[in-house]
């Protein structure tokens, strides 16, 4: 079979490249290492711009690092990142970035509402003061997740979905083109699951781009239109029907995960 | 207590006392909630090497090379314990704890082996500092406040720490929104084309020239003191840091004013001869607030 062919091989699936000066995110060659060891391996991948895409892979597979690497928190080996055709430094200003949520100490003594300020901070700099256009621009987008009413509880008495919707309404201040987030439904409720979902949607519908480090495989279909499988090494990269599948997921998974997975046999494309 | 003799005695210590306090405090906060509180301990223990350095190489006991002196003893510190957390994979309070340590000893071995018999150079004054002795013999009342001449005559400390409070001020306010961001959200701060690492050296630099100047004039039982008990109690008091670095400015205060009075009349009002020393009961002062933060304060609960 042709797919497996090219799957055992070092060539990851990719349907035909996206213009690169279009992507919001495009990485080539991009090796990122702890230690000495690789946690990303010469990575090439380019995102579509205007739409959801899942990077997916298993535990350790160097997704968190790859999107770090990619706005320049971790420093890579080698490779490049460019975003609309233009290297990464000078496109900061369109991307906002949802760290995972056990990245921050939430006992920092701040409001849920001071959170979502620090989105503005590109606006605000050193020294402008936060004026009441500016708090109503935070509260919008507290509300925007459901949290108008808890802007000023400190945010160590936050549940961890609540914390979660912090940090997405400090995105959403940004007014960014591209996000990028780091598990956004990792150890969340139902309820905020929801929330984050519909406004990923909304970003999407208004035309910006989302790219998220996601884990549920189950859900992978009704939320993304694409995904980036990876293990290290790209393994493929497009849409869910025919990048999501279960050969592409066993050659992800090296064969540890097939059988939990409902809905997809060898070949066939995920049902939605 | 508040006579001539007041001004002349207890004022300037008094009032150098609470500028070193609060220097040490302000950049303490920050510190304290990027887990590198022991940082302050460090800087004050290093610069004791550093002062003997400066005065084998100069002959004299001069302000400023000893300053500089303890400014590069800081600079190698901090350099040395990155060293030492990165290369030996060492977790960072242990690589603080071995470094000044270790340059501390040395400190104490070169100050041994050096003739330094002949001046006013040893380990208790380093540990203690000279609070009491920065007196203001022009000071002969509060007329001399308004009175050039005299006001020419106050100790050199006082000017100088007010004038390292006002840098450490100043910058922490000109700083405050990429320090509180890059100290809350590194990750988001990079995002934000934020030079973190920049700040962070920042606020290590900012806390060794607090550390040394409030050391020249006070010693370093302060200087520890300072850069942890006012704000890790400030942070028992509210949920907000710009509330916080006020309690702790206010803490701060509270220890060096109250720590001083005690000191210098609490024995005499208990019968007692002598006085005790202003540091040992500014920072015993400074440990029974946040005693009674961590016992009485409204925010004292963690998730």
């Amino acid at each position: 079979m042709m797919l497996d062919a090219r799957l055992t091989g070092d060539r990851p699936i990719v349907d035909a490249p996206a213009a690169l000066a279009d992507s919001p995110l495009a990485i080539r060659g991009l090796t990122v290492a702890y230690g000495g060891k690789p946690a990303v391996t010469s990575v090439d991948v380019t995102f579509r711009p205007g739409r959801m895409s899942a990077i997916i892979g298993p535990n350790g597979a160097g997704k968190s690092t790859l999107l770090k690497a990619a706005l320049g928190i971790e420093r890579p080996v080698s490779g490049t990142v460019t975003c609309w055709g233009k290297p990464l430094a000078r496109q900061l200003a369109r991307i906002a970035y949802v760290p995972q949520r056990a990245s921050v100490d939430w006992d920092f003594p701040t409001r849920a509402l001071d959170v979502v300020l620090m989105g503005l901070y590109r606006e605000l700099g050193l020294l402008r003061r936060v004026r009441p256009a500016h708090r109503e621009t935070a509260m919008a987008c507290l509300s925007r997740v459901g949290m108008q009413d808890l802007a000023d509880r400190q945010i160590g008495q936050l549940s961890g979905g609540q914390q979660q919707r912090v940090f997405l309404a400090r995105a959403l201040a940004q007014g960014a083109d591209l996000y990028l987030l780091d598990e956004p439904f990792a150890g969340v409720d139902a309820a905020t699951e929801k929330a984050i979902i519909g406004v990923l949607k909304s970003l999407k519908s208004e035309g910006r781009t989302v790219i998220a480090v996601h884990h549920d495989l189950s859900t992978v279909a009704e939320y993304f239109d694409r995904v980036f499988l990876m293990n290290t090494r790209a393994i493929a990269e497009g849409p869910v029907a025919t990048a999501f599948t279960a050969d592409t997921l066993h050659a992800a998974y090296d064969g540890r995960l097939a059988s939990t997975l409902p809905g997809l046999s060898n070949g066939t494309p995920h049902a939605e | 207590m508040m006579g001539a003799e007041f001004v002349s005695l207890s004022l300037p210590p008094m009032l150098i006392g609470t500028l070193a306090a609060i220097a040490c405090a302000l950049p303490g906060n920050f510190l304290l909630l990027r887990r590198q509180a022991l940082i302050g301990d460090a800087i004050s223990h290093v610069v004791l090497p550093g002062i003997v350095a400066a005065f084998l190489l100069t002959g004299a006991v001069a302000t400023w090379p000893m300053m500089l002196g303890a400014g590069g003893a800081a600079l190698v510190a901090v350099l040395l314990i990155e060293a030492v957390r990165r290369l030996g994979g060492i977790e960072p309070g242990a690589a603080m704890g071995v470094v000044f340590t270790s340059m501390f000893a040395a400190g104490v071995l070169l100050l041994e082996l050096s003739d330094t018999s002949s001046v006013h150079l040893d380990v208790q004054h380093a540990l203690y500092g000279n609070l009491e002795s920065l007196i203001w013999l022009d000071g002969t009342g509060w007329a001399a406040l308004s009175d050039p001449q005299a006001l020419r005559a106050l100790p050199p400390e006082l000017p100088r720490m007010a004038a390292v409070l006002a840098l450490v001020a100043t910058l922490t306010a000109i700083l405050w929104r990429p320090l509180k961001l890059s100290t809350f959200d590194e990750g988001f701060a990079r995002t934000l084309g934020l030079p973190v690492r920049g700040i962070g050296l920042i606020l290590v630099v900012m806390a060794a020239i607090a550390a040394v100047a409030a050391f020249d004039a006070v010693g370093s039982i302060i200087v520890i003191a300072m850069f942890i008990c006012p704000p890790a109690a400030a942070r028992l008091m509210t949920n907000r840091l710009e509330r916080q670095i006020w309690w702790s400015v206010g803490f701060a205060t509270l220890s060096a004013l109250l720590g001083y009075v005690l000191a210098g009349y609490g024995p005499l009002w208990l019968g007692g001869r002598h006085a005790v020393s202003a540091a040992g009961m500014i920072a015993t002062v400074s440990g029974v607030i946040l005693g009674a933060a961590a016992l009485f304060g409204p925010c004292r609960t963690r998730s």
